[in-house]
């Protein structure tokens, strides 16, 4: 087989998820009273940017083969924290991002050591944590409230030249300097050797432990982004408790759209991207529709259980029925 | 022995896991330049041995000097940095990264801190050349390929680490004749170029074939090393026996059931390539043993017959009917009356933290049961029975049965089974890792069922128990039948040969098999 083959074999799930996106947006701007114009796709970037980050936050934990029931919580956590910050003379600003930045990373190395050091189950462990951030971000901002820089806010949610939404603009930067460096690198590799075979992984010498230790501190830092651009969307900060859940579930079902293994070792962030993307155009589709909203629940979980079970076709070919339970 | 420099050696190692003597006070040296074959049966201690060299697990007691300077390995990164490579048997490779991401896992070509990609493909193709697997792609995902591939794949990531120890593990198990010759004439030039090499395989012309130094394993000890070609294959299979027998197994009845109805029956039954042409017969009241090294296709039969493997080809009967079953449901139906004792008890045969009660109730749930309500009456009445025939020690039924000792749960698993009054009993090696008295207690029951009527088809990896039990074994080799022992034919040494699959001689004289 030719390079490009093993390839195009690697990266079936993203391209799928990216074929599924480009379908439903299509569709979707087709149908549009204003068609495919710049506005139109700055307002739907801004909306999948959240999810995207969240969503790739779950996949650097979902590689390892765990699961980061948090994810949605840091989101807010960081939210809150933003508009506490986030304000003042550049400097201030400036010192208020990295701030929340810190805290979101901290966030997630605590989970890491929590599942790494402490051997919890990462379901318990990010659930726990999950209601300890929660609660925290609940004690900031105990009702919804707060400033941000708006300077800063309308400039990352506007358009560059006019045309490119700068939301994606982050996004596309926060995957070249976060996840194709982490994918690449030998943490990254032990992430992936960890979900896939973690016995494996430490018969040949991988540092395993730093491995997911990264992934998990990594999922913190990616949270804490999307955290900052909910700020920028809405120039408050809220602890709005079902808001977290919902993010923290969409960015499950956004990984597996995404191709990305639940099972570990498999999968691309950038999958995971496209999975949101894809995810939040569904809502987008209903409206341009003049469906009533209240099917919006209803058509993701149709979308996502067919989109999942264009990956289980594999288990027809399983010649071993204990196979099925591996 | 040969006046060279042992470049490691091991003194005095135990190792014990549980009540188990794994390792007892073995010794080993292993010179530059040479081919070290280590030989022994199942069980022998062979692997924990190179377990410990390899800094899989820590010995008990002992110690391993390399160039004459006591070392310790925390890890198998310890043991591969200090030139210590290890391909085991059950392979090491990591089944969703590609097959150049596997070969150089444990050190990555970087460059700016990244995986240098490119180097690392060259490092690949470079190791696959090397272990003569040219056609493997580096960008192949490991899962995708076959069993004797990944093999090769496992060899060449051992050979990229540039090893000054390689320790093969039945590295050759699966390996068609074509790649094992490529690989022996990589051997041979490693050994030329100064390694040292651990060889473990089962295969006495390999060993021929390969070996400077043979070392025999028994009971966790080594008991004999010579030069390679100086013993007999007789001599050798001799060493690796040497073991008493205990008079732990039920008499057997003088004349064998061999005029009853054939009970199971197999015909050309073939599977993927784990099972080759399989035809035999179990009658009602017989006890048919399956013999052969591990891992020859006995458990895949077991599962054959349980409705577990798709794509199956030739034909199962029962009681002279052809009959296809599709699952364990299935099999455990009254027309067909099917149990099996599954080899891992606690993954496949009981639900650990539920309680005794309800694990030896789940098999037979629907005759306990009418209109999905469970008749507590009745279970509790089985269950008695079962627990007075198997005489289960537990402090009560409705203890967490992971709580019970091996042995118990062992019998837990069989009585879960004969509640259904089974017509056909497998067995997959079902006295693996339990005690004496209870191991005892399973060889008694198993007669009194055959004589009860059942027919029953044991696996077992003890050469004693296939001697003890058995009114018939079966060897698999390769995943066929290349033997069948009657009667006074079941012997140690008639055992062990054909499971090397040696055609030396087969004298009827056994090894104090009247016991």
């Amino acid at each position: 087989m030719k390079d490009w083959r093993y390839w195009l074999a690697e990266q079936r799930g993203t391209l799928l998820a990216l074929g599924i996106f480009i379908v439903m947006f299509v569709i979707y701007t087709s149908n549009h009273p204003a068609g495919f114009t710049a506005n139109v796709v700055q307002t739907a970037a801004n909306k999948g940017v959240l999810l995207a980050f969240v969503a790739m936050a779950q996949t650097l934990v979902v590689i390892t083969s765990g699961i980061d029931l948090s994810v949605g919580m840091i989101f807010l956590l960081t939210n809150c924290l933003a508009s506490w910050l986030v304000v003042g003379t550049p400097i201030q600003t400036t010192l208020g991002v990295i701030a929340v930045l810190a805290a979101g990373l901290l966030c997630g190395a605590i989970n890491g050591a929590i599942v790494i050091y402490g051997r919890l189950q990462p379901i318990v462990a990010t659930i726990a944590t999950g209601a300890v951030y929660y609660g925290i971000g609940l004690l900031l901002r105990p009702f919804p409230g707060g400033s941000v820089n708006e300077d800063l806010a309308d400039a990352l949610t506007g358009r560059l030249f006019d045309l490119v939404p700068a939301s994606l603009v982050v996004l596309l930067a926060v995957v070249l300097l976060i996840w194709v460096p982490f994918s690449r690198s030998v943490l990254g590799r032990a992430a992936y050797a960890a979900g896939s075979s973690e016995t494996a992984a430490y018969m040949s010498g991988v540092p395993i432990r730093r491995g997911k230790f990264a992934a998990y501190t990594l999922a913190g830092l990616l949270a804490a982004i999307g955290g900052l651009f909910l700020t920028f969307f809405t120039y408050t900060g809220e602890a709005a408790y079902a808001s977290g859940n919902a993010y923290t579930l969409f960015s499950i079902a956004a990984v597996v759209l995404g191709g990305v293994s639940l099972f570990g070792g498999k999968g691309s962030a950038i999958g995971a991207i496209f999975g949101a993307l894809a995810f939040r155009t569904i809502g987008d589709l209903l409206f341009v529709f003049d469906f009533d909203p209240l099917w919006q629940p209803l058509f993701q979980g149709v979308i996502l259980l067919v989109a999942v079970s264009l990956g289980a076709f594999a288990l027809f070919r399983v010649r071993n029925r204990l196979e099925w339970f591996l | 022995m040969d006046g060279a420099v042992p470049l490691l050696r091991v003194e005095g190692i135990s190792k014990r896991y549980g009540g188990v003597r794994a390792l007892e006070k073995a010794d080993l040296s292993v010179s530059t330049g040479s081919i070290h074959a280590i030989l022994g049966e199942n069980g022998a201690g062979k692997s924990t041995l190179i377990k410990v060299m390899a800094g899989v697990v820590a010995p008990d007691e002992g110690r391993m000097t390399l160039d004459g300077r006591e070392v310790t390995f925390a890890s198998p990164g310890a043991a591969n940095k200090a030139g210590i490579v290890c391909i085991f048997q059950e392979l090491s490779l990591i089944p969703e990264l590609s097959v150049a991401d596997n070969i150089v896992i444990s050190d990555p070509p970087k460059r700016f801190g990244m995986i240098d990609r490119k180097a690392q493909r060259r490092i690949a193709e470079d190791a696959l050349a090397r272990a003569g697997a040219g056609d493997i792609h580096p960008l192949a995902l490991v899962k995708d390929l076959p069993l004797s591939r990944r093999q090769m794949v496992e060899i060449a990531k051992a050979l990229a680490r540039k090893p000054r120890i390689l320790i093969l593990d039945e590295a050759t198990s699966a390996l068609t004749a074509a790649d094992v010759s490529k690989i022996f004439s990589v051997l041979k030039r490693l050994r030329s170029e100064g390694l040292a090499l651990l060889y473990i395989s089962h295969r006495m012309n390999e060993i021929a074939e390969l070996a400077d130094q043979c070392t025999v394993f028994r009971n966790g000890r080594n008991v004999a090393s010579y030069k390679a070609g100086s013993k007999s294959d007789n001599e050798v299979v001799e060493l690796m026996i040497g073991r008493e027998y205990s008079h732990i197994f039920p008499p057997k009845p003088a004349v064998a059931a061999a005029s009853a109805a054939p009970r199971l029956e197999a015909r050309k039954l073939s599977w993927v390539d784990r099972l080759d042409n399989i035809s035999l017969t179990v009658r009602a009241g017989e006890v048919v043993g399956l013999g052969g090294l591990d891992g020859q296709g006995q458990r895949e039969l077991l599962l054959a017959f349980f409705g577990v493997l798709r794509g199956l080809s030739g034909e199962v009967l029962i009681d002279g009917k052809p009959v296809t079953i599709t699952s364990p449901a299935a099999a455990r139906e009254d027309g067909i009356g099917m149990a099996l004792i599954p080899e891992d008890r606690k993954t496949e045969g009981l639900m650990l933290p539920m309680t005794v009660r309800e694990n030896l109730s789940f098999a037979a749930l629907d005759r306990l049961s009418k209109g999905g309500i469970i008749d507590r009456a009745a279970e509790q009445r089985l269950i008695d029975d079962m627990v007075g025939l198997l005489a289960i020690k537990t402090a009560g039924l409705d203890i967490p049965v992971g709580a019970l000792s091996g042995g118990n749960q062992q019998k837990v698993v069989i009585a879960k089974w004969l509640m259904r009054q089974p017509r056909i009993i497998l067995l997959n090696d079902p006295t693996r890792g339990i005690d004496v008295g209870t191991k005892q207690e399973i060889y008694q029951l198993m007669r009194k069922l055959a004589d009860a009527g059942a027919a029953i088809l044991f696996y077992s990896t003890d050469y004693d128990e296939l001697i003890g039990c058995c009114d018939r074994v079966l060897v698999l080799y390769d995943g066929a039948v290349k033997r069948e022992l009657v009667g006074s034919e079941i012997t140690e040494r008639a055992l062990i040969s054909s499971a090397l699959n040696i055609h030396g001689e087969e004298s009827p004289v056994g090894l104090g098999a009247e016991a």
